[in-house]
């Protein structure tokens, strides 16, 4: 039986919710907070959740286990009071330029000091010689420690998601900073750039470096051709931006936005998504019946590869060859637009790519991917930049009407569609490869073990019988969980023969680029959801049966893993714990 | 960075140091207080190597660690560690004059805190609990009680001495 306590005086229902701030906010009523974030240990850091509890005082709510019987007030005087003197003090050293910052808008600080009526800051600010530098040496994520709150957010998801604590709480008192080893840069200190400490920052402080107004620059000059390819997640996740409910699959809406902007060529990176499929499945059963290199490991994520690169370099046999579904489309296009399309040529054509993701701004880069010169893929926009560029284009993407995107390199399949949730590219080979060994239809083509995207799901396990032929999958999510699958690797324990790996927790439906759903864990799996309804809504679920894919082979590529497949598709990776900061010896 | 210049014999003696602690999370004040007293300092690369080495610790966490206990120094320290009691009760008994001509004496701008010659570090405490000698002043473990500038002067102008004797 439920358990009730008093809100305002208002008679309320709990059952297994952590602390008082979950029960407050499931009954209807809210608190501020900064440093509270569902899926990071609780921390009580920012103090803007207190409540009033009769014959109990002040209590941060975020910290406190729900009682029977307690009489909660959440907006009083004190608390009041309290949580304007808390925005003074953090706004007293924070630097103030409010209109030039990333994340205007969508500032915490900036929306409850407004909600607060903070008209008054009666600290001095700052002065000039007291700020620190600001890190921006990567292609991925900026870190102003002028904006920084000390809320901890950044530095829990770091270690609690990522296990890798590269960010750590640095000096006492009023020194204190959050920063990455000896104020290194990030660049210099293993950081993977998954970008999940700047999905959880209420403030400015962690931002994502942003493209777009390089973008802006290629779309309106005529002189340029723009192809843009998007990934799976982003068409669940957008609309957020815009009002719509998470999960409501907007590419229709997102092709129409994009032409209005001014993009050239609209293609779908769920096609090279089955492309993907097409090669690693077939690496896969090649790999198994030599028995060489398993488990293998997925290649898709971006962080994981570096993590990969820089942490277990022993391990980079097992990583699939197959570049991830940006590298595989921009490859291709880059190639075959200039033949398939009159007036692009290798140098007017330009890639740019929308991602869930702020790793994939990093592996834009890679040297892997250079050629004659150039990134195969130009920008990276996550969802958050593609939405402020549709804003700043006057665009409102919920009443726009749904278009197509263009032939050939966007007609996709379901399995390509499930890239973006954990799992889902596990489940998408499975499909591929289960028929591609034994000739024959696969009925069921939904694998529930491999689905869920909630805290519970971070390591599924599933057994595929291919014919007698028993494939044990295992599908992680966060660099944490893997990190234990590799011990269990190490230690000849690894009773599995595909790894798949997303660095962000639920998969890239949660990734860093995504906008902001760090107070719900439930927004990841609703997006989940729409990508899953997605694939049982579309005619193909197969990346083998998509048409385009079978025309390209057939034009082109010859077969999976040709010569060409392999020219154009695979890559190779690099040691890079020889430069990394932890080799020492 | 790439390798550093150290050599294996002062990686060794880390080793020893971790193990000597079960390579434990919950040791690691212990484990640097070792460091410290070995290398007469914090070595960024061995808090990093401290970092990669032990379980459930990354380099950023022992940097934290570190530069939050003022007992630990991230500079090399010097031969004779001057420290200077500000407890209260040395403070009204004149603990800064003695502070301020120690200082003086080894040009000593704010934020540094060791002699070019590397021979004395000089820093202030906040209470060694021996206030019924105050000011005190504790050199390398040796209490040396109701200090005065004059007293400091010649304790320092001994240990100088002593120094070009050896």
């Amino acid at each position: 039986m439920a358990n009730t306590l008093f809100i305002n005086g208002k008679e309320c229902e709990y059952t297994d919710e952590p602390n008082l701030l979950e029960v407050i906010r499931k009954n209807g009523f809210n608190v501020p907070t900064f440093c509270y974030r569902p899926d990071l240990t609780q921390f009580g850091a920012c103090r803007m959740c207190v409540v009033e509890i009769e014959g109990r005082g002040i209590q941060s709510s975020c910290t406190m286990p729900p009682e029977p019987g307690l009489k909660i007030h959440t907006n009083t005087e004190k608390t009041r009071r309290i949580r304007k003197i808390v925005l003074e003090l953090l706004l007293a050293n924070h630097d103030r330029e409010c209109t030039t910052c990333e994340k205007s808008g969508k500032c915490e600080l900036q929306k409850y000091a407004e909600e607060y009526g903070i008209k008054d800051i009666r600290f001095a600010q700052k002065k000039d010689s007291e700020y620190l530098p600001i890190d921006d040496s990567n292609p991925s994520l900026v870190r102003d420690p002028n904006k920084c709150i000390l809320c901890g957010a950044c530095v829990r998801a770091c270690s609690e998601f990522q296990g890798h604590s590269v960010l750590g709480f640095a000096n006492r008192g009023s020194k204190t900073v959050v920063q990455p080893m000896a104020g290194r840069h990030m660049s210099s200190v293993d950081c993977v750039f998954c970008g999940q400490c700047q999905a959880v920052c209420p403030t400015g402080a962690l931002t994502i470096k942003s493209d777009v107004d390089a973008v802006w620059s290629l779309v309106t000059n005529p002189q340029v051709r723009t192809v843009v390819q998007m990934a799976p997640s982003v068409r669940v996740a957008l609309g957020e931006e815009f009002n719509l409910k998470p999960g409501e699959n907007v590419i229709g809406k997102l092709n129409a936005a994009l032409r209005k902007i001014g993009f050239d060529l609209i293609f779908d990176t769920n096609f090279s998504a089955d492309l993907t499929i097409m090669e690693e499945a077939s690496e896969f059963i090649e790999r198994l019946s030599k028995g060489e290199n398993l488990p293998l490991f997925t290649s898709c994520c971006p962080a994981w590869v570096r993590y990969m690169e820089t942490q277990h370099p022993e391990l980079l046999n097992h990583l699939s060859t197959c570049k991830s579904p940006q590298g595989m489309l921009s490859s291709v296009l880059k190639e075959l637009v200039p033949k398939y399309f009159d007036g692009y040529t290798k140098e007017n054509t330009y890639v740019i790519s929308i991602m869930p993701c702020t790793a994939k701004k990093v592996e834009a880069r890679r040297a892997q991917l250079v050629k004659d010169g150039r990134s195969e893929t130009d920008y990276v926009l996550t969802t958050q930049e593609i939405a402020k560029m549709i804003k700043s284009a006057g665009l409102n993407l919920a009443e726009l009407e749904p278009e197509p995107n263009d032939s050939p390199f966007g007609l996709y399949s379901g399995a390509g569609t499930i890239f973006g949730a954990s799992g889902g590219v596990a489940e998408a080979a499975v499909r591929t490869a289960y028929e591609f060994v034994t000739g024959e239809t696969l009925e069921n083509l939904d694998f529930k073990p491999l689905r869920g995207v909630d805290a519970a799901s971070r390591t599924k396990d599933a057994v595929v019988d291919i014919k007698g032929n028993k494939v044990k999958v295992r599908v992680v999510s966060t660099l944490k969980e893997a990190e234990k699958s590799i011990k269990q690797l190490q230690e000849g324990a690894a009773d599995f023969h595909i790894l798949e790996v997303m660095a962000c927790p639920g998969g890239c439906i949660n990734g860093g680029g995504q906008p902001r759903s760090c107070d719900n864990s439930k927004i990841k799996e609703e997006r989940a959801a729409g990508l899953y309804k997605e694939d049982a809504q579309l005619p193909y679920r197969k990346s083998h049966d998509n048409p385009d894919i079978k025309k390209l082979y057939a034009e082109f590529l010859e077969k999976p893993n040709s010569h060409k497949a392999h020219e154009l598709l695979h890559t190779h990776y690099k040691n890079l714990f020889a430069n990394s900061y932890k080799d020492l010896k | 960075m790439t390798a550093s210049t150290r050599d294996s014999a002062d990686w060794k003696r880390v080793d020893g140091i971790i193990d000597t602690y079960s390579a434990k999370k919950s040791n690691l004040i212990a484990i640097l207080q070792r460091v410290q007293e070995e290398f007469r300092y914090l070595p960024e690369d061995i808090m990093t190597y401290i970092g990669t080495k032990i379980d459930g610790l990354s380099p950023a966490t022992v940097y934290g660690v570190a530069t939050f206990y003022a007992q630990f120094s991230l500079e090399p320290k010097g031969k004779y560690i001057i420290k200077c009691c500000d407890g209260t009760a040395c403070h009204v008994r004149g603990s800064m004059p003695v502070y301020m001509s120690l200082k003086q004496r080894f040009g000593l701008e704010d934020g540094t805190f060791t002699s070019k010659d590397g021979l004395f570090t000089v820093e202030t405490v906040s209470c060694l609990g021996a206030c019924g000698l105050a000011p005190v002043v504790v050199i390398n473990d040796k209490v040396y009680p109701q200090m005065t500038t004059d007293a400091m002067k010649i304790i320092i102008d001994t240990i100088l001495d002593e120094e070009k004797g050896e």
